[in-house]
Parts: structure tokens; C-alpha cells; sequence
């Protein structure tokens, strides 16, 4: 259920009057279905723009965009929403959970715009599940100000992967996080990559976060500079094990199991 | 997404600010709630009338003298139209649909008894009247044909006329009074009725034979009759029954074709769209104003949802990243500005029948009748209004950009 992606020369340039940014410059890129590339690259570089045009956010200026071998680059906007709400799941820097809405509702959300008439009920029990995966079920109820920087994240993360899409686009997902919550989300990642075959785009613009990657496309002034498979890949997991016993108060060792293994990320995501 | 997830979703959304929710809807509650009081107190009054006017006999035909469509009472060389006794005859013997009739000659006097005077209505009319509004003699007996044919000084008291004379609840039957230093006896007492359609007390009303009023009170037109009343047999017979009698009183007042009538023939139906006529602009008028301020309130539920479109730019440019189309977000911002209006419009009225349960109790005792059909006009109306000034600001969040709304401030 993994996708691919290819790009061609892809171009955006934002049109602000009396100048023109060009975002991204003519990019190529083969994606293949089920890898885990890292993009980094110095801010202003045009990282966020690409992943917007992988992602269906936005329309490229110029170039085309096979996803799964059918052009997008031309698709209506509703046409693209639902590639969006089918495909793809996005995680932001900024969480971007809806504020006084629970856990449950926020992961809900994709759900009601899928086109199915799904029930309730069943719309409820797979966000249940989906929060279970990401080992947050004990906190359903709670609203995204009640939730660490980490588990918000995990909500995030659970709401990107309830209508099951088979692209993961992170834009900067440890940004806002400590070393040790950034460890455990790429721990969820790279579980997800693996074991679930989803292809997953990371965004970051720190060298040690895109060695969670299997590949790492560097981009500056809206090119790709560099595009090399990652050597000395880290695996989360190991690290996560390594770890001392958490010791500050982040309310995420409130997390049973996560606070001693990241087995406790154990995906059991099988939403089918 | 499903319009009942729609609803919640847009109901929560409300839930979420309490304070200025309340006060979107205030205008719509003003707005329903003056409706509602506004048709109450037009209906209450219109139905006060109906059954007073029902009051004074059902399927009646009142025939009065002189036309006032004619441009005044006077034709001809001064002599003015009469009804008469022969006219009752005619009707009386040549249509068919009257079922009881009688002629009506009315003054007003001092009316004297023991000590105690009294300014009274005399209603002079025939045995038939009892019949005629559904009125009947609590005491003693109404007079008879006898004595209408013999112009017979009885009198028959109407409740308010014998207390004021003779005490509350007493029986004067057999007593007399004198009217214009002439002795009448008293032979009944009419059962209370209430107020009239014109507001006037009708048990304050002497009844005596017509033809007593025309020779002993009213020396001046000794003959003349100031209205028949008629009954018609059904209410189906009413406007064949108008016809005749119009048809017989052109014969006998010797009308050639193409003058009009020197009299008027009004029926029931006739004499209640005139009394309600002015109630009916009322209400025309401040259903009006009513509209007006629906429609700021409307103004104000678009001002609220532009506002509550932009602050929440950042949520729908993240419902349109997980999946939201255009429509999805501008059902969601539609639904609430109905949901707005449209609760607004309930509590306005629940406020509505509220105030018009309040203003029947108090000292004002206006009555009031909250018509079912108004309360649903008022509610599709306050939801539709929702509707319509809702559309612009959801229009407008239908339109973002995913990118732009997510990377709004
Ligand atoms: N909506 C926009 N309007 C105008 N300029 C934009 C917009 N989005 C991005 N840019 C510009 O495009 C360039 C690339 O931005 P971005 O893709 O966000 O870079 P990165 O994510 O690598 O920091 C920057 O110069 C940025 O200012
Ligand atoms: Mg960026």
C-alpha cells in the first residue's frame, strides 16, 4: 500500500507584486514506494514548498508530480482533498491539533471528510485504536493543553494515520520537541516505515534527525545539492532502549510503557 | 461529511463561545420574540371580536336604513328612506332563507323606578329577538305578538338595567318603571351576557315591543324602523338569503334598475373584516418593523461568522490538509449561522409566548392567541435568515487556501 513519487523539474514562485520568490527552482526526484527519505537543508531553502506539492497542499508553478504513476499537478482542489484525506498524512512542527478538541476528536477528523458514511461508533473505535497505537489511549479525553509537546505529537501522528494513508509527510515533527520525545517520535516513524511498508517523508534541518532516513536529499536556494543513500543510519528503537529512565517531570513518563521501552510504540495500527 | 456531524460539529463550535453566541442571538430573539408577541396580541383581539360579534346571534343579516356608499342617508326631494313594518312583512312572507326576523327601533332614556333613575339603551323589537342571539329570559317572559300588535307598555330588563334599578339579583318582574313619564311593567329579566361587539355592556340594554317605542317614545318618526335583523336558516344560506332580501326591499322601495339601494343589507362575515381591518394594518405595520430588526439580527450573525471565519483560519486550513473540500467548509460555517439564527429564533419564541402569557394576566388583560402556523413561519424564517447572511462569511472560508490558512497568524 506504499506510494511512489516523481518529480520533474519542479518550479514554484510565489508572485508577491513587485517580487517574485522562487520557492523551488526545477527539482527532480524518484521517490520509490515504501522508503524513508530525509530532506534537510538551511532554512528558506524551499523544504516546506516541496513537501506542500507532494503533499497536495499546493500546485506547483511548473513541472509535473506523478503520484503512484497518475499526474496530480493538474488535479481540482476537490480532487486534490481527496488525495490528501486518502494518501496522504501530514505531521507539522506546530502539531496543528484543533484547541478545545479532545485527543479522540482531533484523530477523528480526517474520518468525516473520507466520503464512506462511516458510523460514529466505528468512527470512534478506530480513533481509539489509532491513539492506542501511538500509546496514548488513557488520554482520549484530554485537550491538546493538557498534553506534552511529545504527546501532542503522538496525536498528531495518530490523526495522520487513521484513514491509513501510504505517505507520511513530516514538515520539521521534532521542532518543538526535546531530544529524548524527538527520539521516540522517529522511533514511531521508522516502526511505521518498516513495518507497515508507508513510504514517509521527514523535513528537518538537523543532520542528526535525517540520519533516521534510509536517504538524504539536501536542498539550497529551492535545489536539490545533494541526494545520497544514509550510511550510518540510527535506529530509534536501540537508542530508545539506551536511554536512561526518564528523570525530568515530561508528562510523557506518565506513559507506562513508553517510559521503559519503545515497545510500548507498538504499532498495532492494523485500522483495516 | 454527514449533515448530522455537520450539526454537532457546528453546535460545539457555538458551545465553544458561550458569551458572544448569546448575544449573535439576541437580535434574532428580539426579532422572533416581537413577531410573536406582535401576532399574539392581533390574533387575541381578532378572536375577542369574532366571538363577541358571534355573540349577538349567529348567520345574522342586519338590514339598516339610508346607504352610506350613496354619499349620505338623504335622496330625492328631502325625503329620506325608511324602513318600515311592510318591509319586515315582505321579507318576512317572500324569502324563504330568513328563518326569524324582527324590526329594531332604538332610543336611549332615563329610565325611573323606586327612587333610582337609570340612562339605559330601549331596544324596541319583536318576540323573535331571543331567538335571533341566542338570548334567553332568566325571569318572568318576554312579550308577545299580542303585545307587539297592540303596542303594550312591557318591558323586559336586561341584567345590568335591573340591578342598577332594583338591587343586584332581585326579581322586579311585575313592578314598573316609567320611561318619559309613561309606566311600563316589567314582565322578564334577560340573562347577563357581557359585552357587545363594540364594546358596549349589552345586558345595559331595556327591551320593549317595537311598535311601543315607535308611537310612545320616538313621536318624531313614529313608523320609521332603524334596522331588521335577520337569521339566516344556515351560514351556507347566508349569501342566497342577502340576495333575496336585497332583491324583495329594491321591489318594495320601488327601485328601478341601475339606482342603488336606499338601504344596507350586512351580513356577519361583513361586519367582523370591518371591525378587524384595523388590526389587520397593526399588524401588517409591525410585522414590518419586526422583519427589519430579523434582518440586523441577521447582519449580525454575517458580522460574527466573518469574525469567526478569520480567527479560525489556521483550523480550516488543517480540516482542508486532512481531507475538508470546499463545500465540507462551507456546510460547516452555513450550519452554524443557521443553527445560530435558528436557536435564536426558538428562544425568541419561547420569549414571545412568554411575554404574551404575562400581558393576559396582567392588569392590561389583553388577550392572546399565539397562532401556530406564526410560530412556525418564525422559526423557518429566523433559520432561513441564518441561512441566507451565513452564506457570505462560509462562502468566504470555502475559499482559502490550505497553505495560507495553515501558515496564517
Ligand atoms: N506563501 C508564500 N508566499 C511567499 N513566499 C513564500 C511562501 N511560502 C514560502 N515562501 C518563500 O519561499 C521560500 C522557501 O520557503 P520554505 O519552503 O518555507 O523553506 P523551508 O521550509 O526550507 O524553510 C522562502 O524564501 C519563503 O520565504
Ligand atoms: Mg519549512
Amino acid at each position: 500500500m506504499a506510494s511512489s513519487i516523481s518529480v520533474q523539474d519542479l518550479t514554484k514562485v510565489y508572485d508577491l507584486g513587485e517580487i517574485q520568490v522562487r520557492a523551488l527552482r526545477g527539482v527532480t526526484v524518484d521517490i520509490a514506494a515504501g522508503e524513508f527519505v530525509a530532506v534537510i537543508g538551511p532554512s528558506g531553502s524551499g523544504k516546506s514548498t516541496f513537501m506542500h506539492i507532494l503533499g497536495c497542499l499546493d500546485r506547483p508553478t511548473q513541472g509535473r508530480y506523478l503520484l503512484d504513476g497518475h499526474d496530480v499537478s493538474t488535479l481540482s482542489r476537490n480532487a486534490l482533498a481527496d488525495v490528501r484525506n486518502k494518501k496522504i498524512g501530514f505531521v507539522f512542527q506546530g502539531f496543528n491539533l484543533l484547541s478545545r478538541t479532545t485527543a479522540l476528536d482531533n484523530v477523528e477528523l480526517p474520518l468525516l471528510y473520507n466520503g464512506n458514511g462511516m458510523r460514529g461508533k466505528e468512527r470512534r473505535r478506530r480513533a481509539h485504536d489509532a491513539l492506542n497505537g501511538v500509546g496514548l489511549s488513557d488520554r482520549a479525553g484530554h485537550h491538546p493543553n493538557q498534553l506534552s509537546g511529545g504527546q501532542q505529537q503522538r496525536v498528531a501522528i495518530a490523526r495522520a494515520l487513521i484513514n491509513q494513508p501510504s505517505i507520511l509527510l513530516a514538515d520539521e515533527p521534532t521542532g518543538n520537541l526535546d531530544s529524548r520525545t524527538s527520539v521516540e517520535v522517529m522511533g514511531i516513524f521508522q516502526k511505521l516505515n518498516t513495518e507497515r511498508g508507508i513510504t514517509v517523508l521527514l523535513i528537518t534541518h538537523e543532520r542528526e534527525i535525517a540520519e533516521y532516513g534510509t536517504r538524504i536529499i539536501t536542498f539550497r536556494d529551492g535545489k536539490i545539492v545533494s541526494d545520497k543513500p544514509n550510511t550510518v543510519r540510527r535506529m530509534a528503537a536501540d537508542e530508545f532502549a539506551a536511554l536512561p529512565l526518564d528523570t525530568d517531570s515530561d508528562a510523557d513518563s506518565s506513559v507506562p510503557a513508553a517510559s521503559t521501552s519503545v515497545g510500548a510504540l507498538d504499532l498495532d495500527l492494523d485500522l483495516t | 461529511m454527514s449533515f448530522f456531524m455537520i450539526f454537532r460539529v457546528a453546535l460545539r463550535a457555538l458551545g465553544r463561545n458561550k458569551m458572544r453566541t448569546a448575544l449573535t442571538m439576541l437580535g434574532m430573539i428580539i426579532g422572533v420574540g416581537a413577531v410573536i408577541i406582535v401576532v399574539a396580541i392581533g390574533r387575541g383581539a381578532e378572536e375577542q371580536i369574532t366571538a363577541s360579534v358571534q355573540a349577538g346571534g349567529t348567520n345574522l343579516i342586519t338590514i339598516s336604513a339610508g346607504n352610506w356608499n350613496r354619499g349620505g342617508v338623504s335622496h330625492g326631494m328631502g325625503s329620506s328612506p325608511r324602513l318600515k313594518a311592510v318591509d319586515v312583512e315582505a321579507i318576512r312572507q317572500q324569502v324563504p332563507g330568513a328563518q326569524y326576523l324582527t324590526a329594531s327601533v332604538n332610543t336611549r332614556d332615563q329610565v325611573i323606578a323606586a327612587g333610582e333613575n337609570w340612562q339605559t339603551r330601549i331596544e324596541g323589537t319583536d318576540v323573535e329577538l331571543p331567538l335571533i342571539r341566542f338570548w334567553d329570559v332568566e325571569l318572568g317572559t318576554f312579550f308577545t305578538s299580542t303585545d307587539v300588535s297592540s303596542a303594550a307598555k312591557v318591558a323586559v330588563l336586561g341584567s345590568v338595567v335591573r340591578d342598577n334599578l332594583f338591587g343586584e339579583g332581585s326579581d322586579p318582574v311585575g313592578q314598573t318603571i316609567r320611561v318619559r313619564n309613561q309606566s311600563f311593567k316589567i314582565i322578564g329579566v334577560m340573562t347577563a351576557k357581557g359585552s357587545g361587539s363594540f364594546g358596549q355592556d349589552q345586558d345595559d340594554t331595556l327591551f320593549a315591543p317595537y311598535t311601543t317605542v315607535q308611537r310612545k317614545l320616538r313621536g318624531r318618526d313614529g313608523t320609521n324602523i332603524s334596522r331588521i335583523m335577520v337569521s339566516a336558516r344556515s351560514a351556507d344560506e347566508i349569501a342566497g338569503t342577502t340576495a333575496q332580501i336585497e332583491e324583495v326591499l329594491r321591489a318594495q322601495h320601488g327601485l328601478i334598475q341601475g339606482e342603488e339601494n336606499d338601504f344596507m343589507v350586512r351580513t356577519q362575515d361583513e361586519m367582523m373584516s370591518m371591525l378587524t381591518s384595523t388590526t389587520g394594518t397593526m399588524t401588517t405595520l409591525i410585522i414590518g418593523i419586526a422583519v427589519v430588526s430579523l434582518i440586523v439580527g441577521g447582519i449580525g450573525i454575517m458580522n460574527i461568522m466573518l469574525v469567526s471565519v478569520t480567527e479560525r483560519t489556521r483550523e480550516i486550513g488543517l480540516r482542508m490538509a486532512v481531507g475538508a473540500k470546499g463545500q465540507d467548509v462551507l456546510w460547516q460555517f452555513l450550519v452554524e449561522a443557521g443553527a445560530l439564527s435558528l436557536v435564536g429564533g426558538l428562544i425568541g419564541v419561547g420569549m414571545g409566548f412568554a411575554v404574551s402569557q404575562a400581558l393576559e394576566r396582567s392588569p392590561l388583560a389583553w388577550p392572546t392567541s399565539v397562532p401556530p402556523e406564526w410560530v412556525g413561519i418564525a422559526v423557518g424564517f429566523s433559520g432561513l435568515i441564518g441561512l441566507v447572511f451565513g452564506f457570505y462569511p462560509a462562502w468566504k472560508g470555502a475559499q482559502l487556501d490550505p497553505i495560507e490558512s495553515l501558515r496564517f497568524e
